[in-house]
């Protein structure tokens, strides 16, 4: 448990939460990653262009916290072909399964819904056993 | 432009930037912290239920006390979520297909965005492989797709979240 970071990481998600909050009350839009890129791939007028900022203001939020002390981790140790695969999965998935961590995760999770609560429920579960399959081979 | 366009795209740029920081700070962006999550049998790392709590905590109490009473959005619009309730197999297999991806590499699509400047060629291969991915699911869920073992999607009836 050495690396266990409750304060950070309780920040890092009331930041998740507040910005899924503000999304709904002020656009009437679901901050769900996989269904914003999703949604850009298959555009509907008046349903793209907040998408793209959203993921601008993504993509340049580094530079926000960046002069905060917060880095990005070195991932350059990751098999590039494992994590292709993955990529392939997880944007497949989450796309089949109509959300991903935040979609699911975090706003039908709070606002209590049944579809939401069964998909967290059973992507946690697939991803732990594909973390155990991966320790048996000393992968982890 | 109109004012409720104004309000989409500034909100898209304000909730983008905190979501983002968000993913930065709570380490979501550590697929190493990740998978220490979710390996229940080794040296376990539950920061990620903070994660989830810390945005459970903000989100639930404001969608049901402020956004669930009102009608339509500040800017206007009608709310987008779901009114389908059904548990089908669709999701379940969407479920299974992207957690068993996401034990595999540690990644979801909210960090992957947000580590882009990182600027490693992981999270590029990453990003442009889900593309691929969505691509694939959209067009099997349109019915224009076959999936191995199971053909072309029959229902088509596509409810967007």
């Amino acid at each position: 448990m050495e690396n266990f970071t409750p304060w950070t990481s309780l920040l890092g998600g009331a930041l998740l939460g507040l910005s899924a909050a503000l999304l709904m009350l002020f656009s009437g839009k679901i901050a769900g990653i996989s269904g914003v890129i999703g949604g850009l791939l298959a555009p509907q007028k008046h349903e793209s262009s907040w998408r793209a900022a959203f993921l601008t203001g993504m993509i340049l939020s580094f530079l926000i916290v960046a002069p905060l002390g917060f880095e990005l981790p070195d991932i350059s140790n990751n098999n590039i072909l494992m994590v292709s695969l993955a990529g392939l999965l997880v944007g497949f998935g989450t796309r089949l399964g109509n959300g991903c961590t935040s979609g699911h995760g975090i706003i039908g999770l709070g606002r209590f819904s049944k579809r939401s609560l069964y998909a967290t429920f059973i992507f946690m579960l697939a991803a732990i056993c594909t973390v155990y399959i991966r320790s048996l081979f000393g992968a982890v | 432009m109109s004012k409720s366009k104004k309000i989409r795209i500034l909100m898209g740029w304000i909730s983008g930037a905190l979501f983002g920081s968000g993913m930065i700070i709570s380490g979501m962006v550590n697929p190493d912290k990740v998978i220490g999550f979710l390996n229940i049998s080794g040296d376990w790392d539950p920061s990620l239920i903070f994660v989830m709590g810390g945005a459970l905590a903000v989100f639930t109490p404001i969608y049901h006390l402020v956004i669930k009473k009102r009608s339509h959005a500040i800017s206007g619009d009608a709310f987008t979520w779901t009114t389908n309730t059904t548990v089908d197999g669709t999701l379940i297999w969407g479920a299974i297909i992207f957690g068993a991806g996401w034990g595999l590499a540690g990644f979801c699509p909210g960090p992957a965005i947000a580590s882009i400047s990182g600027g490693t060629n992981i999270i590029l291969a990453f990003i442009l492989s889900m593309l691929v991915g969505i691509v694939h699911a959209n067009q099997y869920l349109a019915g224009r797709f076959p999936l191995p073992f199971v053909g072309y999607r029959k229902a088509c009836n596509i409810t967007e979240k």
